[in-house]
């Protein structure tokens, strides 16, 4: 779906997520829903909005076209143009920098075959450079669709997409093998103390 | 109410206001750009930053409430350090380009940068360029000097009631455009070129006619509707070089409709300028001294009942006396202004007019609307309807077609049976209107200039007497035409057998008049003249010039000094801004030399005399500018028996109503993009 559809419709499932997103703002305030209501557009449609899917927002929630348009164009994480199925988000703000993203960046440049912004042209995946996403502790990271993959470098980046290219679901979470952001190492600290079924 | 200090000075303001509005009653001018006081408030400019005692940075004061004990200073090094920063800012990205820009002269940033700017820019690197909108035919973009001071987004959406404008992207990458680049559909629109503090938004039609130093200014009022807009004429030697809006918070606050505008290049186009005479089928010119000869023989050859005078939507009360007066004196009873047949007794003055008056429309509670469609019969009065609507707990109800007023309206029905109904209280709407504190009923022209009109006109007369309360009179007739009122005021109907316009069409129509005279009568149907001789004294070949034996060339609204009745009654001055064209004259002096030739000598040399004359016979031409209230009293005039068929609207195209308009090549471009293209988009085609 790489080329602006005519008609735009919510599949009946996320119909109803839409309605119950709307259903929690007061009686004629349903325009507050817009932002959850346009990121359930963009997933269903491969990962953009096109005209007829704001058109379509924006009847729903009983909005003139402008205003949905001024939401979905101010946010960056809503895209207005084909960005590919699947989206491949490199943090290159200063913690992951200086950890190296640049050669995150170039690895999955190289194995995607297109340079940031870019779609691969079978239209499946986007490349695309981003501002922090929160998880400095394990930089340099990236975001594929949902997931967090942290703890990058040139390597294992590129094996990251060289999976998903052929189909495999990578393990989520930090690249190097540690636990969540635990010291490289492991645990220097508390290490005595048990919880859960390991007390 | 709170007291604070301004500069030193203690004044006490309304709670509620803001900084910058107590600022302005101290006497203190805040630079701003995005402020607007009939919009909300955006403070997105940063331009009107003052400094507030204890606190830690300068604030801004069009956002800020005032509060007891405020200490504001608006002349300290930082207000002036912060201006000059702010002012450093707007001008990074606005590119330097005053000489070719049509802004240049009356622009809001050029001057206050000049007040309250740096001087210099230590900006070297690039500017950003954004691409021009297509915003229609009457407003041209040049997007790059957009501020980004959102006010045409807020006029659209606020007073326009048109969503369509937005600002899409941020930050530095933000542009200000409609939506999928349509025209802005509204008849308003081109006041957001007045509110544009920049060049982005300028007039299309006016685009590098003038610059604003060159242009003479008169104060006058509109007359492309029954409003009576408050407009200023700007006049480059006998042109009319645009109408620009001037201040009346009872009429038209600062706006004024597209129409009253840009018709004025109308007023250049299909002009009559000497005097023609049909001959041989061919319309001939001629002298002024032969013209005027032929015209008395005429009348003088006539009997005065087989003499009828029409006045036309357009003409001053002052002409319309003299005819009446001329008339009289030929002998006619047959004088009539209501040329559209709308059923309008002229006996009682409230009968006829808007008495809630405009401004009194913020006080209304309950709105029913008969037969008329405000967004095009008077454009000013849908916005204010709008701005009672902006305000909450206003019902608007309609009787007739559908309507778009850019707020909702209940359809209670679309003729006469519903009026009945409600006039009966068997409607539930009845009850609604009996309830309200402050009901008003709108009867247009489409409900009236029908055969049944009078039996509609005596419904609604019982719906205006349940619309009467202490010091209120919800009774309203939305007139179309700016003479209509200073015509019914002068009495200008017919007193003789020949009772309404049709009457008299039919009259010619059969041979039983000779002559017809139409002072700038346009909106009849010239077929139903017959073989009449017809003279026609008017300022444009449309279609009474097309019919005439005779052609009186005479003035437009620019271009005489004369008095206008309002719908709501108001007697205002229209003033002469440029000559008339050719041998083009004043219309009252026409009708005064024409009734020396015919021997009937009006008495009135100047027209301070005919003004005189004028006030004596009708002493309410003397208050120019002020609404007299007046009672509506019962009805016991003719009803007749209602029709089924449904109520039309009288205007089948805002953008050409009257001579001017149809003149005017830009209200052509507008009907094309407005009308045309959209019926093509929703019509038969394909």
């Amino acid at each position: 779906m790489s080329t602006a559809p005519e008609k735009f419709e919510l599949t009946p499932e996320n119909l109803a997520a839409a309605k119950k997103i709307i259903a929690k703002y007061p009686p004629g305030r349903q325009a507050s829903a817009v932002m959850p209501v346009l990121m359930l557009a963009q997933k269903q449609h491969d990962n953009w909005l096109p005209q007829a899917a704001l058109e379509y927002v924006a009847k729903l929630l009983g909005m003139a076209p402008i205003r949905v348009h001024e939401v979905a164009s101010f946010y960056t994480m809503y895209n207005l143009r084909p960005a590919g199925r699947v989206q491949v988000q490199v943090c290159t703000t200063t913690p992951c920098w200086l950890r190296g993203s640049g050669a995150v960046v170039a690895a999955c440049e190289r194995a995607l075959g297109v340079a940031c912004g870019g779609v691969t042209p079978d239209g499946r995946f986007g490349l695309k450079e981003v501002e922090c996403l929160g998880a400095c502790v394990n930089a340099p990271m990236m975001q594929i669709g949902d997931e967090y993959y942290e703890d990058l470098d040139s390597a294992s980046a590129a094996k990251l997409i060289e999976t998903l290219k052929s189909g495999g679901k990578p393990r989520p979470g930090p690249q190097s093998g540690r636990k969540t952001s635990e010291p490289l190492g492991g645990p220097t600290t508390l290490t005595t103390l048990r919880f859960g079924k390991d007390a | 109410m709170p007291k604070l200090t301004i500069d030193g000075k203690l004044i006490e303001v309304e709670a509620g206001l803001t900084v910058l509005q107590a600022c302005e009653r101290a006497g203190v001018e805040i630079p701003r750009f995005c402020y607007h006081e009939r919009l909300s408030i955006a403070g997105n400019c940063r331009m009107c930053l003052v400094e507030q005692e204890r606190a830690p940075k300068p604030i801004a004061s069009c956002a800020m409430p005032v509060m007891d004990n405020m200490v504001i200073k608006t002349d300290t090094e930082m207000v002036r350090k912060a201006r000059r920063g702010v002012m450093e800012f707007l001008l990074i990205n606005h590119p330097l380009d005053c000489p070719i820009c049509d802004q240049g002269g009356e622009c809001d940033l050029q001057d206050q940068a000049m007040a309250y700017g740096f001087g210099r820019s230590r900006y070297d690197e690039n500017k950003r360029a954004v691409a021009d909108k297509y915003m229609g035919p009457l407003i041209k973009t040049i997007m790059t000097r957009c501020i980004h001071c959102t006010r045409c987004i807020r006029f659209a959406t606020e007073v326009a009631g048109v969503e369509e404008m937005g600002a899409l992207g941020r930050g530095e990458h933000m542009v200000v455009t409609t939506y999928l680049e349509k025209a802005l559909a509204s008849e308003m629109s081109a006041n957001v070129i007045d509110l544009c503090p920049v060049g982005a938004l300028t007039s299309k039609p006016y685009a590098f006619e003038a610059r604003p130093w060159e242009l003479r200014k008169t104060e006058s009022v509109d007359v492309m509707d029954a409003v009576g807009s408050a407009i200023r004429v700007d006049t480059r030697g006998r042109e009319v070089m645009r109408v620009l809006p001037r201040l009346n918070e009872d009429v038209n606050e600062e706006w004024i409709s597209d129409k009253t505008r840009y018709a004025c290049d109308g007023l250049t186009r299909q002009r009559l300028d000497v005097p023609y005479l049909r001959k041989d089928g061919a319309l001939r010119p001629m002298s002024w001294n032969d013209a005027l000869k032929a015209a008395a023989d005429r009348l003088k050859a006539a009997p005065g009942d087989r003499i009828a005078a029409l006045a036309g939507d357009l003409s001053d009360a002052e002409s319309m006396f003299a005819l009446k007066e001329l008339m009289t004196a030929l002998g006619s009873p047959h004088v009539e202004c209501r040329q559209d047949g709308a059923f309008l007794p002229a006996d009682s003055r409230a009968g006829y007019l808007f008495n809630t008056t405009i401004v009194g429309i913020e006080r209304a509670d309950v709105c029913l609307l008969v037969g008329a469609n405000p967004r095009w019969e008077a454009a000013i009065v849908n916005t204010r309807l709008r701005k009672r609507h902006l305000m909450g707990g206003f019902t608007v109800a309609a009787i007739g077609p559908a309507l778009d007023l850019t707020f909702p309206v209940q359809m209670l029905g679309d003729g006469p049976k519903a009026l009945a109904q409600i006039a009966a209280g068997t409607h539930p709407f009845s009850q609604k209107l009996k309830d309200a504190k402050a009901p008003m009923i709108v009867l247009g022209q489409g409900a009236l200039a029908r055969p049944d009109g009078a039996a509609v006109y005596a419904a609604a007369r019982k719906l205006g007497e349940l619309c009467q309360r202490e010091g209120w009179n919800g009774f309203n007739v939305l007139h179309t035409a700016a003479a209509r009122v200073g015509g019914l005021d002068l009495g200008l109907v017919p007193t003789g057998k020949l009772k309404d316009v049709n009457a008299i069409l039919d009259a010619a129509a059969s041979g039983a008049l000779d002559v017809v005279y139409l002072l700038g009568a346009d909106e009849i149907d010239m077929d139903r003249l017959g073989k009449v001789f017809v003279i026609y004294q008017g300022h444009h070949g449309d279609r009474g010039a097309h019919r005439a034996d005779l052609i009186l060339p005479g003035a437009a609204y620019t271009e005489k000094n004369g008095i206008y009745v309002n719908t709501e009654g108001r007697a205002q001055l229209a003033k002469l801004a440029s000559a008339p064209p050719g041998e083009a004259r004043e219309d009252w002096k026409i009708l005064r030399a024409l009734s020396e030739a015919a021997g009937k000598t009006l008495p009135y040399d100047t027209l301070a005399d005919l003004r005189g004359a004028l006030v004596k016979a009708h002493p309410g031409f003397a208050r120019i500018g002020d609404v007299t209230p007046s009672s509506l009293g019962s009805y016991s005039g003719p009803a007749g028996s209602a029709m089924d068929a449904p109520f039309a609207h009288p205007i089948a195209n805002f953008y050409m109503t009257d001579p001017i308009s149809r003149a005017s090549l830009t209200m052509s471009h507008c009907t094309e993009v407005f009308l045309n293209a959209r019926a093509a988009k929703t019509g038969t085609h394909g």
